[in-house]
């Protein structure tokens, strides 16, 4: 069984495998009589981190929303300013900042600001190959989000619209993604919904 | 929008002056399956002590502190690593302190080791980077690397910092590059020269001779970076060793190695892209306000600053140092340069954070021959050669010792020694490489000063390390 958590009495309580253990296994030169260099070090590990004051923005993607933060303080240089990504507090002031839903801003104004198309990825990476990276920005936001396009070709400019990933969610950031204005529903990836 | 307070752009000012008195690094290489960790450690040290002609005991003497560049100790496996190095150099129980910052990491522990000299605390300090980057398979390598990045919201996508840094590139070559073959191709021409230079140096991991057009058929990691776009993963070790002057003067005596005053200025920004905010530009001391006021009419999108084209923190670090020292013009004022070019693009885009060209004109710096050892265009010497030593293109990228590499790299060419440390067969011998038969000194005849720019991230920390024959100051009372 996959190593499962959960809270309670802000403790975690921990079922099923944590980490697998795996002997070590001797290295050896293949062009020196086979005489021993070393050894290999297997390991596998949950690591169990929390997302914080961030968990309502991944939560909520789940539920087909997009939410920013807003500074709200008064007399804070950067009253009234938009950070998507999300962040807890302000930069300027370091007071909490105010969370809106601005989906609906995406979907209207979400535009490519740039993009690449990579080929190649780390071990552990989850998504298809090529992978369409895009950062997107949006009417009245500061900041610049990076994302990936599940559907069509990236270019410059280019409206995009943000599509959750509704069933199945991974409450990662790669349940957010984004299609081209006009994508049909029935063109979306598995589990994503507008 | 970030605005600066009068104390934040105050320019720092050092109790008293430091040298730099010598410098040693081991052989860097993919993998070294027959060497520890300490093992490069004691190369480079060994190799210090030996430019100053004396025994690595009786250099461990004269320290003090010591400071160790060590980025990533989940590449080792080895909490600590900093302990079991300074235990296996002998110089337990002075005090020593691990430094942390990506890329970054070599040009800071330098910035910490020459705070320690200034304040007074010590007279003599070791200051040794390494990376081990051969203890992974490269795929959980570049995934490790990719643990740089914001875990939550960008390494989850794909997991490869190649990424991160093409969405720069892509933006860069619409705007600035103005979406034009040649700009591509002059990418492609820094990959080829810095390769170039790396077959004339026996440290250096991947000396290659090839062309634009073999950097543009590589295979693509994130369009539009190919893999011979892309530093390196390396291993090996690099030092140096700074002094006050009484102990600099001591240590040099009657050998080679003239001590150099050295001075190292650090700046930052969010380590994600999307947090960058518009900002007016920093200005160096020969640029104006004027010059950018229409920056986005010239380059349509490029008023948006530093967006994905520029590095603050660069500009930052180039505005402290170039206070510190008087450089009013640093492609007039510098003979020398090794710049972090993790990326061709992070280059290009380096040239104008640092003031080699203005924002928007990067690009000029490979095409003018500027930045060659000789200027392909007219035969004659470069204004300002870049990466001779190959850069992180060609030499290495073993994180936490690249910006000590970059450092002694820079001290040779000040000391006129880079021919006895480039060029020495017995070097290339007992490294097992062989030493091409067109081998040519890259020596930069006259050199009196030189920075290294050291960067991290996507532009999250970078330092600049300033080097300055003492006879050949700009301010005298820098």
């Amino acid at each position: 069984m996959f190593g499962q958590v959960f809270v309670k009495n802000n403790q975690y309580k921990l079922k099923g495998n944590f980490h697998h253990l795996t002997p070590n296994t001797p290295i050896r030169n293949a062009d020196d009589g086979w005489k021993l260099l070393g050894v290999t070090n297997p390991r596998d590990m949950t690591y169990m981190h929390s997302y914080g004051g961030e968990a309502i923005f991944f939560e909520s993607l789940s539920q087909g929303k997009l939410l920013a933060t807003r500074c709200d303080g008064q007399g804070c240089d950067s009253q009234g300013i938009i950070y998507q990504p999300f962040r807890i507090h302000c930069p300027d002031c370091l007071g909490k900042n105010t969370v809106i839903d601005m989906t609906d801003n995406a979907k209207k104004t979400a535009k490519i600001h740039t993009f690449m198309v990579c080929e190649r990825s780390g071990a552990f990476n989850l998504l298809n190959k090529p992978i369409k990276f895009i950062n997107i920005e949006f009417a009245g936001v500061a900041t610049i989000l990076m994302s990936y396009l599940s559907i069509g070709e990236p270019s410059f400019g280019m409206r995009v619209v943000p599509i959750f990933k509704t069933s199945g969610p991974t409450f990662t950031i790669l349940d957010l993604s984004w299609v081209p204005e006009g994508t049909k529903v029935e063109q979306l990836p598995e589990g994503f919904s507008f | 929008m970030i605005t600066f307070s009068k104390q934040q752009l105050k320019i720092p000012r050092l109790q008293r002056p430091v040298y730099l008195v010598t410098a040693g690094q081991s052989k860097f290489d993919r993998a070294f399956p027959d060497k520890r960790t300490e093992e490069l450690c004691i190369d480079a040290f060994t190799m210090a002590a030996k430019l100053l002609d004396i025994s690595p005991a009786e250099l461990k003497r004269s320290i003090h502190t010591c400071y160790y560049g060590h980025f990533a100790d989940h590449f080792g496996d080895q909490l600590l690593g900093e302990s079991v190095i300074h235990d296996r150099l002998g110089l337990d129980p002075l005090g020593n302190v691990g430094v942390k910052t990506g890329g970054a990491t070599g040009g800071s522990t330098i910035w910490e080791a020459m705070k320690a000299v200034a304040s007074g605390y010590s007279d003599c300090v070791l200051a040794m980077g390494w990376e081990r980057m051969d203890e992974v398979p490269t795929d959980e390598g570049n995934f490790l690397i990719s643990c740089a990045a914001d875990k939550d919201w960008e390494s989850p996508l794909g997991h490869i910092y190649t990424g991160y840094y093409a969405v720069m590139a892509q933006r860069y070559w619409q705007i600035f590059g103005k979406s034009e073959e040649s700009f591509r191709r002059t990418l492609a021409e820094i990959s080829v020269k810095h390769h170039g230079y790396a077959r004339f140096n026996p440290f250096a991991h991947a000396p290659m001779k090839i062309t634009v057009d073999d950097v543009l058929k590589s295979p693509v990691i994130a369009y539009p970076l190919r893999a011979l776009d892309c530093c390196l993963m390396s291993v090996g070790a690099a030092c140096t060793i700074l002094c006050d002057e009484d102990t600099a003067f001591k240590l040099t005596k009657n050998t080679k190695n003239k001590p150099l005053r050295i001075w190292v200025a650090a700046g930052s920004h969010s380590l994600r892209p999307a947090d960058r905010q518009h900002m007016e530009i920093p200005l160096l001391p020969h640029e104006t306000a004027d010059q950018y006021k229409d920056l986005g009419e010239r380059f349509p999108g490029g008023d948006r600053y530093p967006g994905f084209t520029g590095f603050l923190a660069a500009r930052m670090a180039a505005y402290y140092g170039y206070g510190m020292t008087g450089i009013t013009n640093p492609l007039e004022d510098l003979d020398v340069v090794e710049l972090h070019d993790a990326f061709t693009i992070s280059d290009v885009q380096t040239y104008e954070d640092v003031g080699l060209r203005p924002y928007g004109y990067g690009r000029d710096y490979v095409e003018s021959g500027d930045c060659y050892h000789t200027n392909p265009h007219t035969g004659k010497p470069g204004k300002l050669p870049s990466n001779l030593s190959g850069g992180l293109i060609g030499c290495m990228h073993s994180v936490g010792a690249t910006g000590i590499m970059q450092t002694f790299e820079i001290a040779t060419h000040i000391w006129n020694r880079w021919e006895e440390f480039h060029g020495d067969e017995k070097i290339w011998k007992d490294f097992n490489r062989e030493k091409p038969s067109d081998w040519t000194n890259l020596q930069v005849v006259g050199a009196k000063r030189g920075m290294a720019i050291s960067h991290a991230g996507v532009g999250s920390h970078v330092t600049s390390t300033i080097l300055m024959d003492p006879d050949h100051l700009i301010k005298k009372d820098a």
